[in-house]
């Protein structure tokens, strides 16, 4: 017991203070949001892969999310980041969001990083958030994944057990539009068009910071 | 035809038996000094398909691959498995993918629930090529006190989707079932072709854990079809960006033991630790998982004497904080008594069932690539095998807590001592009708990547095997017998890959 006590006292505090305090800082060859090219419009960052070598220019900015499809493409130095959502919708939810994950067709870093969000260092439950084991629990669905074939029905299934008013997240590339599987043999596009997205999280997978960014900025915790 | 980690040969030398011959060669081999590496179709241009086997003879380094081809008219042969049970997934594999019936075979049913590449009726009626795998002729047992459980495709917590059928007997799980097939993508279809660059992606997308393993296997399979290797110093920088990988994960799944065992320090400590390799990852390649840094011809990102001192400081400290943890974890009496005597396989039956990786480590079975098939920098620098002695959940972690202590050993070895030199070469295309593989140890254990040019120099099959796909059968497996709560922590302790059984 004395030594758990002393490794806690070692351990210290390790949480960020986020979203309070100095943004945090990523190393240099972080791939944030893409750079708009000499006529302003940049690539669709709903289709980025953020990958060193597709041609693309990468800030070191990580707020990417959007509330919109059409957001998610860049255009010059302006940032069109996601809303908050309804003030009806908020008072129904208060200070809590519960959220069910449905992992769906894409490589489990997306779920990874998101999973990331609950441990110490981004402590999602100091905002309210948690993921629950039910959809009859959740307010929101979190999607990663391209959505084949064989996983079409069980997302289909797992939105409808969530009761009304209801929320859904697309977490990465193949999320939000098949990503890397775009047009795979196993019809591989994304949510889109299955079941209406509220929150878009571009990233091949993103940051938790992006995706922590997004989720407090639907909840109207961060506005600049 | 003897081969070697990172060998190429033509196709026209790799001998084609006749399919009772090479039946005979794969069982009588395997049965003795060898284990089935791989087994897969590829399709001939006369419309059959050919059949290769990859036999590892891990004591001598050698790997030794025959084929047999198997005609479109007569599309069967006797089963293997019937006489070898690790070869049990490959041949369902075989069956699903070419549409070919491995005759006798004792467990024949699909594996990812897609529609067979030759375009002819599939081998099962009604249940492959539609859209959920759930619809199976699960194994099922009878009796008053018997009861069934189905959990997932969509599990409770932050996890890619499977299914698991339990036929249990109270509290007692006689039997487990492991159906698949749900982030089936169709990766290894989309590898074909010419362009390099998405492919290059996806090989990172079979399975984002394994982002740097899967895409330094691929890198080599092509570098050895170009014949041109990656320099030294793109070499290091990739054996070190696979031992980074290791940490990161080897160090979450200990987390993840612990919380499944109920000691909360363990998993707070372990899963913030985890975050720190993943950030050491971020820092030399822009993705935390690495994504982005391997690429055939060497690697995209290098590590100057700069960074390579900070890393070393960093994970100087890294290894005290992991010292410190794993003592708590491994010391805490109410963890041994979760981990311990749990979920056990023994040594005949690793060895039977074709484990890899830590999964068969724990079991005293002596496989890890980094020494057995030795390449790049593993050939001068040698890494201790790490060892359990009794193949439970206790062993499991215990191999992950050698090996987390190893790497970062090597790591503080290599690091200051880089070769010097350029990280990256221009490759000339890939030679026409050859074969060409790449063994990686990943963290979970043995990646295998197989590719083979057509006339023109481009993929016409290429082949993925994920540690997961062996180890699979050992956590259902694992259960027999087990209490069905003993399930979260059995299967924490392999914590295996769907999409890379998936594909």
């Amino acid at each position: 017991m004395l030594k758990i006590i002393m490794n806690r006292l070692k351990q210290g505090r390790r949480t960020l203070r986020f979203p309070a305090g100095r943004p945090p800082a990523l190393p240099p060859r972080y791939r944030g949001r893409p750079l708009a090219d000499e006529s302003g419009v940049g690539p669709d960052m709903g289709k980025t892969l953020y990958a060193p070598d597709d041609n693309t220019g990468y800030s070191n900015d990580y707020r990417m999310s959007s509330s919109n499809r059409e957001g998610l493409i860049v255009r010059g130095d302006e940032l069109a980041l996601a809303n908050a959502l309804g003030e009806k919708l908020r008072k129904i939810l208060g200070r809590s969001l519960k959220l069910r994950y449905v992992s769906a067709g894409g490589c489990n870093a997306c779920e990874a990083d998101v999973n990331v969000l609950n441990t110490v260092v981004f402590d999602l439950s100091r905002f309210g958030i948690q993921f629950v084991a039910s959809p009859r629990h959740a307010d929101g669905l979190v999607v990663s994944g391209a959505v084949p074939r064989n996983m079409r029905e069980a997302l289909i299934k797992t939105y409808e057990a969530m009761p009304e008013p209801k929320i859904v997240i697309a977490v990465g590339a193949c999320a939000i539009s098949g990503g890397m599987f775009a047009g795979g043999p196993e019809n591989t596009n994304g949510v889109t068009g299955i079941i209406p997205v509220d929150l878009y999280i571009p990233g091949c997978p993103p940051h938790p910071l992006t995706t922590l960014d997004g989720l407090l900025r639907l909840l109207g915790r961060i506005k600049k | 035809m003897g081969l070697f980690n990172g060998a190429n040969v033509r196709l026209s030398d790799i001998h084609v038996m006749s399919k009772g011959e090479f039946r005979l060669e794969v069982v009588r081999r395997c049965q003795n000094d060898a284990r089935l590496m791989n087994l897969f179709g590829c399709p001939e241009p006369s419309g059959g398909v050919r059949l290769f086997a990859f036999m590892g003879f891990d004591e001598d380094a050698v790997i030794r691959a025959v084929s047999t081809v198997i005609s479109s008219d007569d599309p069967a042969y006797e089963s293997i498995t019937k006489d070898l049970f690790q070869a049990h997934l490959f041949e369902r594999e075989i069956a699903e993918q070419w549409a070919i019936v491995p005759e006798a075979h004792p467990w024949l049913k699909p594996v990812r629930y897609h529609a067979n590449y030759r375009g002819v009726p599939d081998i099962w009626e009604g249940i492959s090529g539609r859209d959920i795998p759930g619809s199976y002729p699960f194994y099922a047992m009878a009796g008053e006190e018997v009861h069934e459980m189905g959990v997932g495709p969509v599990h409770a917590g932050i996890i890619e989707p499977g299914h698991f059928r339990f036929q249990s007997s109270g509290e007692e799980v006689m039997h487990l079932e492991i159906q698949l097939g749900y982030q089936h993508r169709g990766i290894e279809r989309m590898m074909n072709g010419g362009d390099l660059v998405r492919s290059a992606y996806l090989s990172e997308a079979v399975a984002g854990d394994t982002a740097i393993g899967h895409s330094i296997a691929f890198s080599e399979v092509v570098e050895s079809l170009a014949g041109c290797a990656a320099p030294p110093r793109a070499q290091a920088i990739r054996a070190i960006a696979l031992e980074i990988e290791r940490l990161a994960n080897h160090v979450g799944d200990l987390g993840a033991l612990s919380a499944d065992a109920g000691f909360m320090p363990g998993s707070a400590y372990s899963g913030r630790m985890r975050g720190d390799y993943l950030n050491l990852l971020l820092a030399i390649t822009g993705s935390r998982f690495g994504k982005g840094l391997s690429r055939p011809g060497g690697v995209l990102f290098d590590i100057d004497n700069e960074m390579a001192l900070d890393l070393c400081r960093k994970l100087t400290v890294y290894k005290k904080e992991f010292e410190d943890v794993s003592e708590l974890i491994f010391t805490r009496t109410s963890v041994l008594a979760r981990f311990e005597d749990v979920g056990a396989i023994s040594l005949k039956s690793a060895k039977k069932f074709g484990l890899v990786g830590p999964a068969s480590r724990a079991c005293q079975l002596e496989r890890d690539i980094r020494i057995d098939h030795a390449s790049g920098m593993w050939q001068f620098y040698h890494i201790p095998i790490s060892l359990g002695a009794t193949g439970d959940v206790y062993s499991r972690a215990l191999v992950r807590r050698q090996e987390v202590m190893r790497s970062l050993e090597f790591l503080l070895k290599v690091l200051p001592s880089l070769p010097h030199g350029g990280i990256f070469v221009r490759l000339p295309a890939m030679r026409a009708d050859m074969l060409a593989l790449s063994l990686v140890e990943g963290w979970r254990g043995e990646i295998m990547h197989v590719g083979i040019t057509d006339d023109k120099g481009a993929f016409a099959r290429y082949k993925i095997k994920d540690p997961s796909f062996n180890n699979w059968f050992g956590l259902a497996w694992a259960m027999r017998n087990q209490e069905i709560s003993d399930f979260p922590l059995c299967n924490k302790s392999f914590n295996l890959s769907y999409a890379g059984h998936d594909l």
